[in-house]
């Protein structure tokens, strides 16, 4: 419960960092201020500034923006996509259909996300929208295995077995019983692959494979910063403990949710 | 049992290779216009653009330029670099004499320290020392890897110089000096797998040491360390090695983007400038080549767990 509180504190701090960076930020981060380049950290600027004299914060805060709504909507291609595929499955355990997405699966996790995103990008050029693609097909096989895997225990229980005698079709069945009884897992599942989304969407801008300049990163801060590290560290530390705290955060919230949906797990599964 | 559990395995091995080879293929033909205006950009005459398709074989009928690719493959022919002027064999040949061997010293890394410390943490679960141990675990999964690659160098190469920022000496220099210049990117490469790894080594381990041939195994008097030696540990390998095979790809793959902080002319690099500079043959090449790995060795992780794991044979 600590941990679930902490940690889901934490991303909402980013979260709440992000909403508000819409309206204010402590600097327009579309300004330069050659005059105030590469300043260390002030009461002015709390981060200091970067090579373009921008406020850190409020890159920071505009960062977040694309970092969470990148993995957002990464996890949501994929539980869109995979869960429905897990179900159906899962109601024609056995048979083709069956056979079909889990062999889909296997393809999917041959291809490394990384080796996805750099194919989107061979083929289509570098963008926030691709390295969205990449990330969410990466997410599909992730989720299809878990919702068949845990819908198949279920189809064999009474419960199931009376709403079949019911006369429910299969496809209702899995939607009004199962979906319900596996929702849980999904959720926890889903904190993690969030935030596995935020760490692949750095390491795609940080190679210049995800969003594009000017649009503010922070895997394109890193990436921007990096020759300057020696010479001004927090340039690199600041973003580094932006990506570090949220991920930290989305983490401890996920295996919080874990223990409290499911206490049996608790302090056994990693 | 074995040997048919292993010929299934491999006829499933030899489909998902060929069902990839063709994902990759159609994947480069999608290319808006095709491979050589693609390299050639937009102000390309007529000319020049036929002149190179012809000699990609651009002209041929897919079918007939897949089973060229195919069949090259198998004979070690991965076709001509148009950027490079070289065989991409050749420049591959080079690389994977980065890559391979920095995959390699990560996972090796990783293992060994996530072995004695999932160990360690589990069997004193609950206490002081397991509790910390988990916190940093928490940690190292959280740092991305270039970031903490980059603070690497901050510390052991600016501040202390005790390795050099970026950059492979070769083997030519000797293996010492080699692997010197991979020690940080290994450091880097390992960190959030090692992390991965101890956790996964310690649940492992806490639920074979709750399982009954355990009690059994002390109550014919083994001390509790001889008990996880001989029984625990075998039994707590099985999904430590899922892990491990899994971790291996992306070990590969994340050399992409460790090779680029270090400068390391590894298949990561290679990859990446071949994107920039719309070497495409050079990217469907090793993506096949990263992607013919990651299948392998998940098959050779099958054939372990059925080695380890005498049920799974059965089961087939």
């Amino acid at each position: 419960m600590m941990r679930m509180v902490l940690g889901g504190g934490i991303a909402l701090i980013f979260a709440l960092a992000a909403v508000l960076s819409f309206f204010w930020t402590p600097f327009d981060v579309t300004v330069f201020d050659i005059a105030n380049k590469i300043k260390t950290p002030t009461g002015l600027h709390p981060f200091g500034t970067d090579h373009f004299g921008r406020d850190i914060l409020s890159m920071i805060m505009v960062g977040a923006r694309i970092s969470l709504a990148v993995a957002l909507v990464a996890v949501g291609i994929g539980m869109g996509l995979g869960v429905p595929l897990g179900l159906w499955a899962a109601a024609r355990r056995g048979g083709w259909v069956d056979e079909l997405v889990m062999r889909f699966n296997d393809l999917v996790f041959a291809f490394p996300s990384l080796l996805i995103a750099v194919m989107i990008t061979a083929i289509f050029g570098a963008s926030a929208f691709n390295a969205i693609l990449a990330i969410g097909i990466f997410n599909i096989p992730v989720f299809a295995r878990l919702s068949r895997g845990a819908a198949l225990s279920l189809w064999s229980r009474e419960f199931i077995l009376s709403a079949r005698v019911a006369g429910k079709s299969s496809a209702r069945i899995s939607f009004e019983h199962i979906l319900p009884n596996i929702a849980n897992l999904l959720i926890v599942q889903g904190t993690i692959q969030f935030s596995l989304g935020i760490l692949a969407e750095a390491g795609l801008s940080y190679i210049g494979l995800g969003v594009q300049p000017p649009t503010p990163s922070w895997g394109r801060m890193l990436a921007d910063s990096q020759t300057l590290a020696a010479l001004a560290p927090h340039l690199v530390l600041f973003p580094g403990f932006a990506i570090i705290l949220t991920v930290l955060g989305l983490n401890l919230m996920g295996d919080g949710l874990r223990d409290m949906l499911d206490p049996r797990l608790k302090g056994i599964r990693s | 049992m074995m040997l048919r559990y292993a010929l299934t395995r491999f006829v499933s091995l030899f489909l998902s290779l060929a069902v990839a080879s063709v994902v990759i293929f159609l994947c480069i033909e999608i290319v808006p216009g095709d491979p050589a205006s693609a390299m050639l950009g937009i102000n390309a005459s007529p000319e020049t653009l036929a002149a190179l398709r012809a000699e990609l074989g651009l002209d041929q009928p897919k079918l007939l330029r897949y089973f060229d690719w195919v069949t090259g493959m198998l004979r070690g022919d991965l076709g001509i670099s148009y950027t490079y002027r070289a065989p991409v064999a050749e420049i591959v040949a080079d690389r994977i004499w980065v890559s391979f061997p920095l995959a390699v010293f990560a996972l090796i890394l990783s293992t060994a320290i996530a072995f004695p410390a999932g160990i360690w943490a589990a069997r004193r679960r609950g206490s002081f020392g397991d509790t910390a141990l988990m916190g940093l675990t928490q940690l190292g999964v959280a740092i991305p890897n270039f970031w903490f690659a980059v603070i690497l160098v901050l510390i052991f190469a600016i501040n202390l110089r005790w390795f050099s920022a970026g950059g492979f000496v070769g083997w030519d220099a000797g293996v010492f000096a080699a692997l010197k210049s991979l020690t940080l990117p290994a450091i880097a490469l390992a960190l959030p797998q090692a992390a991965i790894l101890t956790r996964v080594m310690r649940s492992s381990v806490i639920e074979t040491l709750d399982a009954d041939f355990m009690r059994t195994a002390r109550a014919k008097g083994l001390s509790a360390a001889q008990a996880v030696r001989r029984h625990a540990l075998r039994n707590a390998l099985i999904p430590v090695l899922t892990i491990i095979g899994l971790q291996f790809s992306f070990l590969l793959a994340g050399g992409i983007i460790i090779e680029n902080v270090f400068f390391l002319p590894g298949l990561g690099r290679l990859i990446f400038q071949a994107i920039a500079q719309r070497d495409l043959i050079v990217v469907e090449s090793v993506v096949m080549l990263l992607v013919f790995a990651v299948i392998v060795v998940t098959f050779l992780v099958d054939l372990a767990y059925a080695w380890v794991d005498p049920r799974l044979r059965q089961r087939s």
